[in-house]
């Protein structure tokens, strides 16, 4: 039985002059941990919202959970795909708490005229308890710092219940005990559900150890992929970046540890 | 106080439309003010105005001339600054400036006595018509009745529209009719408000009560407050003092704006406490 769940052929996306992604294609297998690495530029957040249908394809196909995307279906299987971004500036007095934010993730899925039930509610509250900001569920949004906006951001996508599991840059603009708190949770979400998950990061020390197979990306190509331990050596990773690279030795010993 | 002023009939349409402007403003506000949209309001309020006279030297209704104005102009000014083609306060500022500027020519072109088309300058509450008050009530309907049926869409949205995207909310379709909504109550209440006052009406009310909670619900029930308060005051203000009622309600509105400001708790964010989770 085929399980592939994202199978991108020849993707070519094009933002006026510039080209974001120059012919890519993937085949993604369900429950399959992804990490996708390159420098700044390298079309690495493009290839995911061309996973979830926001990214303008001008050449080639893209196939999501069994159905080819386009105009149309986009929204509909957006439904079903969590996508967390990188911390944003938020107006300190939006008028939406916490739970109500991640009350959101439900929205697509509950779709017109329905109104969230008590069972959502407690959804939304057990998933913040799993993130560990019950605590927080009444503040205002805009008042949280950036590693504990990441954990609604997480909820939120949570809620959902998705099938694919978008992650660009996560831990990007928070602190390093937030980094690494955000990267143990990434982990404990995909082992408690097994979602398909790619993670995006230009930063090697935030790449969770729990990933099955690297993507690499350069100039808006897939520049190379394979197991962490074929990609994830010195050389390798100095030609991508185009400067010289050290593997800090946690980094390399916790993905062996986790194999 | 004498109150029998009450008993007239353009007294009683005036309460209604301070009743129905005050509400329908404010709720329109509501989104502008949450979504920093405050100059593409002032832009399609001044396309309206612009249609208005346009009806007025033409010869048919400025009602439809100011719809057709702002429904065009949001339909332009949207994709512009939601593309960031060009920079949207540039693109915003050339239709503003470009809707100002055709106001000027038709009103320049108007044969005779322009008495109607300087009253949609400032607006005349105690002249609005009933065909006028059966719109604006009309309007309100509309506006109110979408915001019930559509609360969650238009509370992700407002606030955080990419999320709302990304979740498989139609979000563009909802932001455009929150614009839409913006024209079609600026349109309704041109001739009550004026086309160069309507928009503190929008504004005033919503960034006031934007001051005082961080719920989206009590938000949008405290800028209808704010704004019936305002229409009425000053509709008080100008019968009592005897000066311009769209200035009088716009004025009191800028107050109420002002006392929020200073007494808002949001301007003593670390004295913020966090409230026990309900249930």
């Amino acid at each position: 039985m085929d399980n592939t769940v994202i199978e991108i052929q020849d993707a070519v996306v094009s933002y006026r002059e510039d080209v974001a992604l120059q012919g890519v294609s993937l085949e993604v297998k369900k429950g399959e941990f992804i990490g996708i690495i390159g420098p700044n530029g390298a079309g690495k957040t493009t290839l995911l919202t061309v996973i979830n249908g926001l990214g303008k394809l001008v050449h080639g196909q893209v196939r999501v959970l069994g159905s080819r995307l386009d105009g149309k279906r986009g929204g509909s299987l957006r439904k079903r795909i969590g996508y967390v971004a990188q911390v944003e500036n938020i107006d300190p007095r939006l008028p939406i708490n916490v739970r109500e934010t991640v009350m959101v993730g439900c929205y697509g899925r509950l779709g017109l005229f329905h109104r969230p039930t008590r069972t959502h509610w407690e959804t939304v509250d057990k998933v913040l308890e799993m993130v560990g900001i019950a605590h927080l569920s009444q503040r205002p949004i805009g008042h949280l710092s950036g590693g504990e906006y990441q954990r609604a951001a997480i909820a939120r996508a949570l809620v959902q219940q998705p099938e694919i599991f978008l992650l660009d840059e996560p831990t990007a603009s928070i602190d390093q005990k937030a980094q690494h708190e955000i990267l143990s949770l990434i982990q404990l979400v995909h082992r408690e559900y097994r979602m398909t998950t790619l993670f995006v990061t230009h930063d090697l020390r935030t790449l969770p150890p729990i990933c099955q197979r690297l993507i690499l990306m350069k100039d808006g190509r897939i520049w190379q992929q394979g197991s962490p331990e074929s990609t994830l050596r010195e050389e390798v990773l100095s030609q991508l970046y185009g400067a010289p690279i050290s593997i800090p030795t946690e980094i390399a010993s916790s993905f062996h540890s986790s194999q | 106080m004498d109150l029998s002023v009450l008993q007239y009939h353009f007294m009683q349409n005036a309460i209604l439309a301070g009743l129905f402007g005050g509400i329908t403003c404010s709720v329109v506000g509501v989104f502008v003010v949450t979504m920093h949209l405050s100059f593409i309001g002032v832009c399609i309020a001044h396309a309206a105005f612009a249609g208005a006279l346009l009806g007025l030297w033409l010869g048919f209704s400025p009602l439809i001339g100011a719809l057709l104005f702002s429904l065009g102009s949001t339909a332009i000014i949207g994709p512009v600054a939601d593309r960031g083609e060009l920079n949207p306060d540039t693109s915003i500022g050339i239709v503003f400036s470009l809707m100002l500027g055709l106001a000027f020519l038709f009103m320049g072109l108007m044969p005779g006595a322009r008495t109607e088309a300087l009253s949609l300058f400032w607006g005349s509450i105690l002249t609005v018509t009933q065909q006028d008050l059966i719109f604006l009530a009309a309007v309100t309907g509309v506006i109110v009745g979408l915001v019930v049926a559509f609360y969650k869409e238009i509370q992700a949205v407002i606030c955080h529209r990419g999320v709302a995207l990304a979740v498989g909310i139609p979000a563009t379709i909802v932001f455009y009719g929150l614009l839409f909504s913006t024209g079609v109550t600026i349109t309704a209440s041109l001739q009550t408000i004026g086309g160069l006052l309507i928009y503190s009406l929008i504004l005033n009310p919503a960034a006031a009560a934007y001051q005082l909670t961080y719920s989206l619900k009590k938000m949008l029930l405290i800028a209808v407050a704010f704004g019936v308060v305002s229409c009425w005051a000053g509709l008080a203000a100008s019968y009592l003092l005897d000066i311009p009622s769209g200035a009088a309600i716009v004025i009191t509105s800028a107050i109420i704006f002002g006392l929020a400001t200073v007494f808002s708790p949001k301007r003593k964010v670390k004295g913020w406490r966090q409230v026990p989770p309900a249930g």
